[in-house]
């Protein structure tokens, strides 16, 4: 009895572990999936260099600071001057006046538009969302934004997509305000790598990803040490559970 | 709590001391150590504790995030956010207190059900039961409020969604909606209120749990028989034997708990709620935490708004008879054969509710390319059965049923054994 309900949880488990797998078949493997997982830091830069030279333009990133770059491995002055490229609203000063400064590392990104009207106006009425934490604020996750990025393709015949819209295989419904934002050579990465569109989704959902979650990396490895520890200590708990009663049995 | 059994005086002066003035002491070796638990208690026994110790992670974490949340409409995001970025360690109070409140659900719903099954909420323990179901109650208007306070799309929309329930009451509805809301929709005063009820209730929560172990240790346990103990062969001091097993529930408990909190963080979330809240965009689908989901599905598969709130309330507030339903005097469901049957009929009714709860009420259950089963289909009958389960059958299998016979007592039927 007990073992046949072993065997199907045994069965069940596969089953899933075998459904996610075979979903994941044209999908990159993300570096920071898996109790080990952690960000690859080239494909982060680059993602970065995607955002900074193509996403930027219409999207912000709010809760990301400048001097948060450095997590990903750009050193101080790159992180300095990536924020000087911008003029940051600042004041008053002595006199009582506002004033425009070039950004710093303290400095939230910024971002591309004041407010949502301008965005609007600037955008055919369409809002394009704060990419912060969108990784985590999607059904799919790092899978689902890689599959809007590279999902643009011509309308199936009699699929009327409306004007100012682009039909996109992931996004739910197909017709997206988005424009498509990848095309090949978009960007000239640093490293040399060759800027493909799937290269360049790839890397800057790495990128995203570490955006919505910087703390994933400190998380599961304190989380492999938190386990290690409690599994040793509930054995050890087992054992003066089964001491303590051994008088009784 | 009943004043414990004369004590030697302690030989330590200052013990003594304090003895005399508050035997707190007395008290503690009385109701920890001596208390005479039946000395056949399997795991799922462990589950009571489990849940009390959830309770103080989540006082606990609750207390050190209120320290860096702000409640107000424009900032309460942001500040959660600002949690999990730039506060120490603030990533894991913030996904210890939100994961949370999922494994409290766990343990109180496994420790609702072990009662269900042995007939723990038979005399002599109506109170201690009643108790249990109002700290239930409790928890779920917490849980609820709590997860408002992120302020995301879910958030506002749950919580737009059951304030709105109450506008079914008859004449004064739409009144007491607006005054729940403090204003004409969910807004500022909303999120201030439910901040502050949600710091107030888990007080209140503790205290019931407080009454609940006091009616507990007036009674005693139950136990996997249903028999009660006969005797000091039958019973078991609590210390050091049921410390012993609970401390390594608790290991279990946390191996779990703690493998969500680092591995999967966002298991049970909604990825709408990573969205701020904008009352000018509703969500395509709007669900509750997956607790709620039985009851989300008992409220939509009644056709009258007012009958489906009465429904949905009357789900648990039915509990409170079950010790007058099921009349039979046989508490454990082990010599009860059809009332085993369908207790785990009742079980797979529940979690199909939860399903139902899940998807869209106009979603369709595909069966083959021709045929399928509407939701709201699925959910009318689970409802039909939840109802008729705890109304109509228990009270009539306790009139038909011919139990299996019961052992003399807990020693008796272990053969000596624990």
């Amino acid at each position: 009895m007990r073992g046949q309900r072993i065997l199907t949880l045994a069965v069940l488990g596969a089953a899933l572990f075998a459904r996610a797998a075979a979903a994941a078949d044209d999908l990159p493997r993300w570096s920071f999936d898996g109790v080990f997982g952690s960000y690859d830091r080239a494909a982060a830069k680059r993602g970065f260099q995607v955002y900074h030279d193509v996403c930027s333009a219409c999207h912000s990133l709010n809760l990301v600071y400048y001097r948060n770059l450095q997590q990903i491995g750009f050193t101080e002055d790159e992180v300095k001057a990536f924020a000087a490229e911008k003029q940051v609203n600042d004041g008053p000063n002595d006199q009582g006046e506002m004033y425009q400064r070039p950004g710093r590392p303290s400095d939230h990104i910024v971002p591309p538009f004041a407010n949502e009207q301008q965005a609007r106006m600037a955008n055919n009425g369409a809002l394009p969302p704060d990419l912060s934490v969108i990784t985590k604020a999607r059904k799919g996750g790092p899978d689902y934004i890689y599959s809007v990025l590279t999902g643009f393709v011509d309308a199936p015949e009699g699929v009327k997509v409306p004007d100012g819209m682009f039909y996109n295989t992931a996004f739910p419904g197909h017709a997206i305000a988005m424009p498509p934002p990848l095309v090949d050579g978009a960007v000239t990465f640093a490293d040399g790598t060759n800027a493909t569109v799937p290269q360049m989704a790839a890397d800057v959902v790495v990128f995203l990803n570490w955006a919505a979650e910087p703390e994933l990396e400190a998380r599961k490895k304190l989380g492999v040490q938190v386990l290690i520890f409690l599994v040793l200590l509930t054995a050890m708990l087992y054992a003066v559970k089964r001491k303590v009663w051994s008088a009784l049995h | 709590m009943p004043a414990p059994a004369a004590v030697p005086p302690p030989e330590n002066a200052v013990v003594r001391w304090i003895e005399e003035r508050l035997p707190i002491f007395g008290f503690v070796k009385h109701h920890l150590r001596d208390y005479p638990t039946p000395r056949n208690l399997n795991y799922l026994w462990n589950f009571g504790s489990i849940a009390g110790v959830m309770l103080v992670v989540m006082i606990v974490t609750g207390v050190l995030l209120a320290m860096q949340y702000t409640a107000n409409v424009n900032m309460a995001f942001d500040s959660v956010e600002r949690i999990m970025r730039d506060v120490n360690y603030g990533w894991l109070l913030r996904y210890l207190h939100m994961n949370g409140g999922s494994f409290f659900f766990i343990a109180v719903y496994i420790h609702l059900f072990r009662g269900l099954y042995y007939g723990s909420y038979k005399a002599p323990r109506e109170i201690l039961w009643w108790l249990g179901l109002i700290i239930l109650l409790l928890m779920m208007a917490t849980a609820f409020m709590g997860y408002v306070l992120p302020w995301g799309q879910m958030s506002y929309w749950a919580a737009t969604v059951i304030t709105n329930l109450f506008s079914a009451i008859p004449w004064v509805g739409d009144s007491i909606v607006t005054w729940l809301w403090g204003g004409f929709s969910v807004d500022n005063p909303t999120l201030n209120r439910f901040y502050a009820l949600h710091y107030l209730l888990p007080f209140v929560i503790f205290a019931v749990v407080f009454v609940h172990l006091w009616a507990l240790h007036t009674v005693k346990s139950n136990n996997p028989l249903g028999v009660e103990p006969k005797g000091k062969q039958d019973t078991i001091p609590f210390h050091p034997y049921y410390t012993a097993k609970d401390f390594f529930g608790f290991g279990m408990f946390f191996i779990v708990y703690l493998g969500v909190v680092f591995f999967a963080p966002n298991l049970f979330s909604e990825p709408d709620n990573y969205i701020q809240a904008n009352p000018m965009v509703t969500p395509p689908h709007i669900v509750p935490e997956w607790y709620f989901l039985p009851y989300y599905a008992i409220l939509r598969s009644i056709p009258d708004k007012l009958l489906g709130v009465i429904a949905m309330f009357g789900s648990i507030l039915v509990l409170f008879v079950l010790p007058w339903l099921d009349r039979s005097p046989i508490k454990s469901g082990r010599f009860r054969p059809i009332f085993k049957q369908l207790f785990w009929l009742f079980v797979v009714d529940c979690v199909v509710l939860g399903w139902v709860g899940k998807n869209s009420p106009d979603a369709i259950l595909r069966i083959s390319d021709t045929v399928g089963v509407p939701f709201l289909v699925i959910g009318r009958i689970a409802t039909a059965y939840y109802f008729g389960h705890l109304l109509v059958l228990l009270p009539l299998i306790a009139a038909i049923e011919k139990p299996k016979p019961l052992p003399d007592s807990i020693s008796a039927a272990s053969g000596g054994k624990g």
